[in-house]
């Protein structure tokens, strides 16, 4: 090892760890507001890049349908629960019905159009975020939003199930081949020893832009305050008028925009299969665990750690990189345990 | 009844495989039976304990691939290698188990999704275990000069295992230890505060769900006589805890349904999804995704809540009426110093919540601690009891300093205590709620009860509980579950349950809320009957009345400091107490 592969394996390390960060930031943010472990965040990863990868070849990706499967059920259930009520006229409901499916329905008729005529990139990207995005909140109301007071441990295995559909369901939709994505930018650099390509110049910028903007969000809009009170005492929270449902969607629909996004991201740089997701989301998870799933930027350095580790242990051992990285969050529990001691009364 | 039951399915179990059944029904039962002793496991582990493992396949693969490779390179007997199997698995359960279980229970869960990972690519890249292939040529165990090395024999061993397993875990739920166990879903306060050592007793119940995990592994390796990575990586580890869920994970029997259950459909799954949705795949994940979810919102309790609603209810038989009394600690002389307070400080941030608070209890004194809401005795209470640690200050309690020590180490001291939120198991009856009080004055551990050699100590234990609830006037709802009780008698439940602990200084907090006018009679006399015995109590009360009529000496605090002391004719012709209360007028 020299100084130039050192400097090779940093930085592709601290690519993957940027998509990382991002993957950990969304953990943390549906851990803070549902108190769900949301095991199921990979799948959005997967999701998102071979949505692209199917538009890439011309055919109408099978998220489509299930993106207007969960929203027919919602508005289903939705309608149902209004008309059991009774305190609705009839018009109220379909108009909430109409709030659920035009948007879906909307997204399903322009892919349709867009599939076979291949149109840009560009489009394909927008039209893959518009698919998968919106598959957030529908999980959250079809899985979560009944067991909302649920314990931790409930959710966490409701979360576990929503894993395993949406594998299998991947698996229905993509096929068990994988998929390499073509690069958005195919320029490289040279910095000294360093290559640095469009791609990973992209996964930079996207990544520093999104971090900026979640914290604009949270900082200076009053639906991202809103998400910090829910996080910070939900019964609080409710107590002056913020919807804990609407915190819950919207923290859902954020992780699944993130997933989507890194999907694309890292859809160019690795070869995707419809369950490469989950491992990817698990590291975002050893690296939220930095940060005791609560700390932003801890989650943050943490992902940067876990892809420098993740690249130095493929160029040293690559059979035992997976193990290197999972049994690297057993040193971090066990400085948190010491750190913070009994901490017990959910 | 229910004994029949169980001997009527062992006698099945027995015949079963002498009667001309099919060998694919064999076979499935003998993955049934393998599941079955994992998910036991994980629901002692989830079910009693409320914490979850994914890494219970990655156990099962420590305990096959230990027996696999002994057997292989060195020739050794299976019934050797199942304890080397077991010594392992212990030691990875309690290196992790003493990681995460000082923190909140999700980090059991995510840890054992790393490890269960880890497992699954160490294993597949090993040269010595085979890589990705595996080990093959796996002996069968003998048993004396019997080869169990068709379906039929190996089906006798398995499920005396899996019967034996349940029937221990069965019998460990219902003792002293079990009593503990099932406390840990509540949180740690209340179990902490009879002297249970919470951190111990969900290191044990990992440990265990491992061991049988384990004991699953071994037997796996020597039926299927090859070993590969693969059924012990962490799909399978979830499909176990979704094996428990669908089952009942609160259930031992519940696990038995659920290992059914899903091995079933999941066969019938892999036939159907293929041909409904064109190629290969496993589909049935979807399905089963989906199920465990519609699980958990309609129907939480699983498979076996719907048999158990219709078997008949067990009421426990009294055979405690002739166990001898239990010891008790020597009482302080009336008179003598119990509880000493000396300007202890609370500070939470900027807030002080008690405020240098002095005043002493001694023995065969009623001392009501009284003030408005927000006055700072619950905290006062809790920098008592150990639960908070004081910012500053002294608390000694018969001559020992007690303000550092955990709130079990000073229940150990004889120091017991009521909640003002009461803190309960809803799910156990009311004696074995109050018994849980005793857990101190007992000392048999989990493999006396599983063999129930604990018995005698459990009757003694029970026939303290019983006398505790007589006591307290609520003897007739000794059977009932906690849960079902109105608010009163869940407190007076409470009362039961620190006497249990044949304590020295009871807290009580709020104990007359929400009792009727009789029952707050009843409890007046206990209370004077337990002063008379020589017990100190400690009593935060709204109820004046009560106050009043019960305490000898009635401390006032108001915004975290002490506003006076005295008699209760003091304290109700002083004038401060009275502006602290209703406030002045101008």
């Amino acid at each position: 090892m020299d100084f130039s592969i050192a400097s090779i394996l940093t930085l592709d390390g601290v690519t993957n760890g940027a998509i990382y960060a991002l993957l950990a930031i969304a953990l943390v943010l549906v851990f803070a507001v549902t108190r769900a472990i949301f095991i199921a965040q990979g799948e959005f990863v997967a999701y998102g890049a071979l949505t692209l990868a199917m538009f890439q070849l011309g055919k109408l990706p099978g998220t489509v349908w299930l993106l207007l499967v969960l929203a027919l059920l919602v508005a289903l259930l939705d309608g149902v629960a209004a008309l059991r009520r009774r305190d609705q006229p009839m018009s109220r409901v379909l108009v909430g019905a109409a709030k659920t499916l035009w948007l879906p329905l909307l997204v399903c008729a322009v892919s349709a159009i867009a599939a076979p005529r291949q149109w840009p990139m560009a489009v394909q990207c927008l039209l893959t975020l518009a698919i998968v995005t919106p598959l957030g909140p529908l999980v959250y109301r079809l899985a979560y939003q009944p067991l909302a007071d649920a314990t931790v441990l409930v959710l966490l295995i409701v979360s576990v199930g929503v894993h395993f559909a949406m594998t299998g369901l991947g698996l229905v939709f993509f096929g068990a081949e994988g998929f390499r994505n073509p690069s958005f930018w195919d320029d490289r650099f040279n910095i000294g020893p360093l290559t640095l390509s469009g791609q990973t110049l992209i996964i930079f910028m996207v990544s520093i832009v999104l971090i900026a903007s979640l914290w604009l969000l949270f900082e200076r809009t009053l639906r991202g305050k809103a998400l910090r009170a829910t996080a910070v005492n939900r019964l609080g929270a409710r107590l002056m008028g913020i919807s804990t449902t609407g915190a819950g969607k919207l923290s859902f629909a954020l992780a699944a925009f993130i997933g989507a996004l890194s999907g694309l991201l890292i859809g160019p740089t690795t070869t995707m299969f419809y369950d490469s997701g989950f491992l990817i989301g698990l590291k975002g998870f050893v690296a939220a665990i930095f940060g005791g799933l609560a700390s932003y930027p801890a989650a943050a350095f943490g992902a940067i750690f876990v892809g420098i580790l993740e690249s130095f242990g493929s160029f040293w051992a690559s059979e035992f990189k997976e193990v290197i990285v999972f049994t690297v969050i057993l040193p971090v529990l066990l400085w948190r345990s010491f750190q913070h001691g009994t901490n017990d009364e959910e | 009844m229910r004994r029949y039951a169980l001997i009527i399915f062992a006698v099945l179990l027995a015949v079963l495989p002498q009667l001309p059944v099919p060998e694919f029904w064999i076979t499935q039962l003998n993955y049934i039976g393998l599941y079955a002793l994992v998910v036991i496991g994980l629901v002692l582990l989830t079910g009693v304990a409320g914490l979850t493992s994914f890494g219970q396949a990655a156990f099962v693969g420590v305990g096959a691939y230990t027996t696999a490779y002994l057997s292989l390179h060195f020739g050794l007997s299976p019934w050797l290698n199942v304890f080397v199997g077991l010594a392992l698995t212990a030691v990875v359960a309690l290196v992790l188990g003493w990681i995460t279980l000082r923190m909140s229970g999700h980090y059991l869960p995510l840890a054992t999704i790393a490890w269960g990972l880890s497992l699954y690519y160490l294993l597949g890249n090993i040269e010595a275990l085979g890589k990705y292939d595996g080990l093959l040529g796996i002996p069968a165990i003998k048993f004396f000069s019997v080869d169990l090395s068709t379906g039929r024999s190996f089906f006798y061993l398995l499920w005396l295992l899996v019967l034996l397993a349940s029937v221990a875990v069965i019998h460990l739920l219902d003792s002293r230890t079990g009593r503990a166990l099932r406390a840990l879903k509540s949180g740690a306060t209340m179990p902490e505060a009879m002297g249970v050592d919470t951190y111990r007793m969900k290191v044990t119940a990992f440990v265990l769900a491992a061991l049988l995990a384990s004991v699953s592994g071994w037997l796996f390796a020597h039926f299927q006589r090859s070993v590969n990575p693969s059924p012990f990586g962490l799909k399978m580890g979830i499909e176990y805890l979704f094996m428990g869920v669908i089952g009942g994970i609160g259930h031992v029997w519940g696990a038995l349904a659920g290992a059914g259950v899903v091995k079933v459909l999941e066969d019938q799954l892999q036939v159907w999804l293929p041909k409904l949705l064109g190629g290969g795949g496993n589909y049935e994940v979807i399905v089963f995704g989906i199920l465990l979810v519609l699980v958990l919102q309609y129907a939480r309790d699983g498979v076996w809540a719907f048999i158990e609603a219709r078997l008949p209810k067990v009421r426990r038989k009294v055979d405690w009426a002739d166990a001898p009394a239990l010891s008790e600690r020597p009482r302080p002389a009336h008179g003598e110093l119990v509880l000493d307070v000396n300007a202890v400080r609370k500070e939470f941030g900027g807030l002080v919540a008690v405020n240098d608070v002095s005043f002493q209890v001694r023995a065969g004194e009623v001392v009501g601690l009284i003030g408005p809401n927000g006055a700072g005795k619950s905290t006062t209470f809790n920098l008592v009891t150990g639960v908070l640690p004081a910012t500053r200050g002294a608390v000694t309690f018969r001559g020992q300093r007690i303000e550092g020590l955990s709130s079990r180490r000073i229940a150990q001291r004889g120091v017991s205590r009521t909640f003002q939120h009461v803190k309960m198991i809803p799910g156990m009856t009311v004696l074995e709620n109050v018994a849980l009080g005793a857990h101190m004055r007992g000392g048999r551990g989990v493999a006396a009860a599983m063999l129930r050699l604990d018995r005698a100590e459990e009757r003694g234990l029970l026939r303290e509980a019983e006398r505790q609830l007589k006591r307290i006037g609520m003897a007739e709802h000794m059977h009932e579950l906690a849960g079902n009780l109105a608010l009163g008698p869940q407190r007076l439940m409470e009362i039961a349950r620190a006497l249990c602990a044949d304590p020295a200084l009871l807290l009580l907090d709020e104990p007359a809320a929400g009792l009727r006018l009789q029952e707050k009679q009843g409890l007046i006399a206990v209370l004077r009957q337990l002063r008379d015995e020589g017990l100190s109590i400690l009593l935060v009360e709204h109820d004046m009345d009560l106050v009043m009529e019960i305490t000898d000496r009635i401390v006032v605090m108001e915004f975290g400091t002490k506003l006076i002391e005295g008699t209760p004719e003091e304290v109700q012709a002083s004038p401060a107490v009275r502006a602290a209360y209703l406030g002045t007028e101008h």
